[in-house]
């Protein structure tokens, strides 16, 4: 096995090869059993110091990576676009070289832009971790998705995987469904046709209207939430037409011959993608996908400050 | 690669087991308060041959075991070329108050073991480490840490290089000698 990433940041799924998913899968077993001890502490990052730039809002991401980095014995500084100077005209450059200047060695970052992260990684000397950019891609939470469905299936290698929902505005959906393709896995995307991007087969996905079917074919269902943030103009009539049509609750999947394993990136919206009882249901796996983003985010962090040499 | 130098062969090599095994037997009675930890991945091959050596020549016996990976507490992380990748730690147990007996095949500069000393303590706080290695490379040390069992003492330039087989993946048992200029494995 490889023992280093071959990128210094980890701007999406894309861009890293299927021996730096298992790499990081590796890792994250070990960190692991870490957290899961009285003390839940390393000391391997206590010379790193990681600024985590939050642009948009986050609850999940931003604790667990904040959890990750602490984990990891890191120092760790907080920014959060609302309370900054980015209200007062300041560019994105000239926010983050600020930050710099004052010797940060790491950057984790969530932008409303897709790109920004690349757009950083081109002009600054620090290691980027994307936390979610835009529509485009969400490589941390992909990494936790895979892992947390390999824990369940074993090797994905064949495993058929549906993600269901607003496939057009998620970055989660991108990003899972190269980290999925990449590790061999067969990925459906579900959704109305008005929240799925007309070409996303060239990804190698095939795409589905029918909710039923593909939850009898599927082994996991990775259900996402409607984005209405991110939506200009009106692509489903109505919420509760969506979650008549695309919602799971507890009546259908007792019809199913075969239950797939119930997932979610969170925030759910209880009643619109899932009904309450199928949220917290045996077959959701909501909760260890949280656990587990906090052992991934500790190897991506651990494996990418690895590379670099102490200065 | 050139042949190394035998240091102790699979006779001696037993012989050595068992007397560690004794010692430590010797040492800790009916082992009540003690466990033993085995540093992954060298150390644990090490550890479960003592603890079979024990089990066998004292039945009374009876310890927790467990494996310490050292990755994530070493000292030159950043600072070396190549990154070690991990192995897993595999200890379900608090060693708070517990007499520990730490396993390591080679003792050489004695930074496994000052990683593992950090790595116990997130563990619990023992009462007592003792650390027992079966070669002792008594010129090498940075760091004041010394072995409590030791199997074979070997005094050698820093650049030789000293490998112990194990018959589970070697033909037999037994520690090899490379001299400085043929060191490479």
């Amino acid at each position: 096995m490889n023992q280093q990433l071959s990128t210094k940041h980890l701007l999406g799924i894309k861009y890293i090869t299927k021996e730096d998913i298992e790499l990081i899968f590796h890792t994250a077993d070990n960190f692991k059993e870490v957290i899961n001890r009285p003390i839940k502490k390393v000391p391997s990052l206590r010379d790193v110091t990681v600024a985590n730039l939050f642009f948009e809002n986050s609850t999940r991401t931003r604790i667990s990576f904040e959890l990750a980095e602490k984990r990891l014995s890191a120092d760790v500084v907080n920014f959060s676009a609302a309370a900054s100077s980015v209200k007062k005209g300041e560019t994105l450059l000239d926010t983050v070289n600020n930050i710099l200047s004052m010797k940060v060695d790491m950057v984790v970052m969530r932008h409303p832009a897709p790109g920004a992260p690349q757009f950083l990684a081109d002009r600054i000397d620090a290691n980027i971790i994307n936390a979610g950019d835009g529509t485009h891609e969400h490589p941390t939470q992909a990494l936790l998705d895979a892992y947390s469905m390999r824990e369940q299936l074993g090797n994905l290698k064949g495993k058929k995987i549906a993600i269901i929902g607003d496939i057009k505005h998620s970055r989660v959906a991108l990003s899972n469904i190269y980290c999925l393709k990449k590790l061999g896995a067969k990925v459906v995307v579900c959704g109305p046709p008005t929240l799925i991007q007309k070409h996303i087969s060239t990804l190698g996905v095939d795409v589905s209207y029918n909710l039923r079917e593909t939850l009898e074919w599927a082994d996991v269902a990775n259900v996402l939430r409607i984005q209405l943030e991110r939506q200009d103009i009106q692509y489903i009539p109505s919420l509760r037409e969506y979650s008549q049509y695309y919602g799971i609750n507890r009546a259908l999947l007792d019809s199913l011959k075969n239950v797939p394993v119930i997932m979610h990136p969170g925030p759910i919206n209880r009643g619109v993608e899932l009904s309450s009882d199928v949220a917290d249901s045996e077959h959701s796996i909501i909760l260890q996908q949280v656990e587990n983003g906090v052992a991934n985010r500790m190897a991506v962090l651990y494996l990418l400050a690895s590379r670099e040499k102490l200065k | 690669m050139k042949e190394g130098k035998i240091i102790l062969d699979k006779g001696k090599f037993q012989l050595t087991l068992e007397r560690l095994s004794h010692q430590v037997i010797e040492n800790h009675g009916d082992f009540e308060n003690t466990c033993i930890i085995g540093i992954q991945e060298r150390g644990v091959l090490l550890a479960e041959r003592i603890i079979a050596l024990i089990k066998k020549n004292h039945k009374k016996a009876k310890f927790q075991y467990g494996k310490l990976d050292i990755t994530f507490y070493r000292d030159d992380f950043r600072r070396r070329d190549t990154p070690l990748s991990p192995s897993s730690t595999e200890l379900d147990f608090l060693i708070e108050g517990k007499r520990v007996i730490l396993i390591d095949d080679v003792l050489y500069t004695g930074r496994t073991i000052q990683a593992a000393l950090s790595a116990l303590q997130d563990f619990g706080r023992p009462l007592q480490v003792e650390l027992l290695t079966l070669v002792n490379r008594r010129f090498n040390r940075h760091l004041p840490i010394k072995a409590d069992y030791t199997g074979i003492n070997v005094d050698s330039l820093d650049e030789a290089y000293v490998k112990v087989e194990w018959n589970d993946e070697h033909p037999e048992d037994r520690i090899l000698f490379f001299s400085a200029d043929k060191k490479k494995q």
